[in-house]
């Protein structure tokens, strides 16, 4: 291997920071999805790192579920959203205030 | 030491993901979210696991982005460019992060993970066949279970009830 797993590890912790920041400063909710994306794809970059250096199957294995749950929750995640832009016409997080609208 | 790809693929990376939260419209974020994902997955290609790129691929750039894509369609124009944030809150989220990143990447290089190398070949994407099949079954029937639960409930919400004569229309 040409490169080393702290270099992945390190690209992955990035990730994980700028996603973080999205979810603490961001009220656009669907830009807080965008960073619950990057946080879940850098799980999986770590996932799949230590799967490959150690090397076991199981990395890959749980990175597929995890992709695939992953697609099931930003199809829930984005109707959520349309429902509430339909109570509010808005999609800041802030004036989400009752989920009865 | 980290090859000219990995270095371009982090930049890559790395870069459209600072894109997608910062960018003013909507659209384009989501077209620089696309950038990470599929930077992700020529990660996965650089780490001997073409099938997880595969994957990634097609269930994120494929599906996932062009759903977001549309979704952002769906709101109002106004809103799509509107950026509503606290000047304060902002650097507080940047201060956070940066504490963040530098706290956990001293941990790794401080800790024994440098010492993991590895000469052996990569898994056989077989392996992960047969991993499906066999030791994760129960896993994989529950997965399809939530992920047609998930789809039919996502169909459920995004219905809308006609006000006329109250018939459900989609």
């Amino acid at each position: 291997m040409a490169n080393e797993l702290t270099e992945f590890i390190l690209v992955s912790v990035a990730l994980l920071g700028i996603g973080i920041y999205g979810l603490s400063v961001k009220r656009n909710a669907i830009r807080m999805l965008f960073a619950i994306e990057i946080v879940i794809n850098a799980a999986n970059l770590n996932m799949v790192a230590f799967g490959r250096f150690l090397p076991h199957s199981g990395g890959q294995t749980l990175a597929l579920f995890s992709i695939a749950i992953a697609a099931a929750e930003v199809a829930v995640g984005l109707s959520l959203i349309i429902v509430a832009y339909r109570m509010y016409h808005n999609i800041d997080i802030a004036d989400f205030r009752s989920l009865k609208g | 030491m980290a090859d000219a790809a990995f270095l371009a693929l982090s930049v890559i990376t790395i870069g459209s993901a600072i894109a997608a939260l910062e960018l003013r419209s909507l659209v384009y974020g989501s077209i620089a979210l696309m950038g990470t994902l599929g930077g992700i997955a020529g990660f996965f290609i650089l780490l001997d696991s073409p099938f997880v790129a595969m994957f990634q691929l097609a269930v994120y750039v494929g599906s996932i982005a062009v759903l977001i894509l549309f979704t952002v369609m769906l709101v109002k124009r106004e809103l799509i460019f509107k950026k509503v944030e606290d000047k304060r809150r902002k650097f507080v989220g940047i201060a956070l992060m940066l504490v963040f990143m530098v706290a956990l990447g001293a941990v790794i290089l401080d800790s024994g993970i440098k010492q993991i190398t590895t000469d052996e070949p990569a898994v056989d994407f077989r392996e992960i066949g047969d991993d499906f099949l066999t030791y994760y079954w129960p896993a994989l029937i529950l997965m399809g279970l939530i992920l047609s639960g998930a789809v039919t409930g996502a169909l459920v919400l995004a219905r809308r009830v006609d006000e006329e004569n109250g018939q459900r229309v989609n």
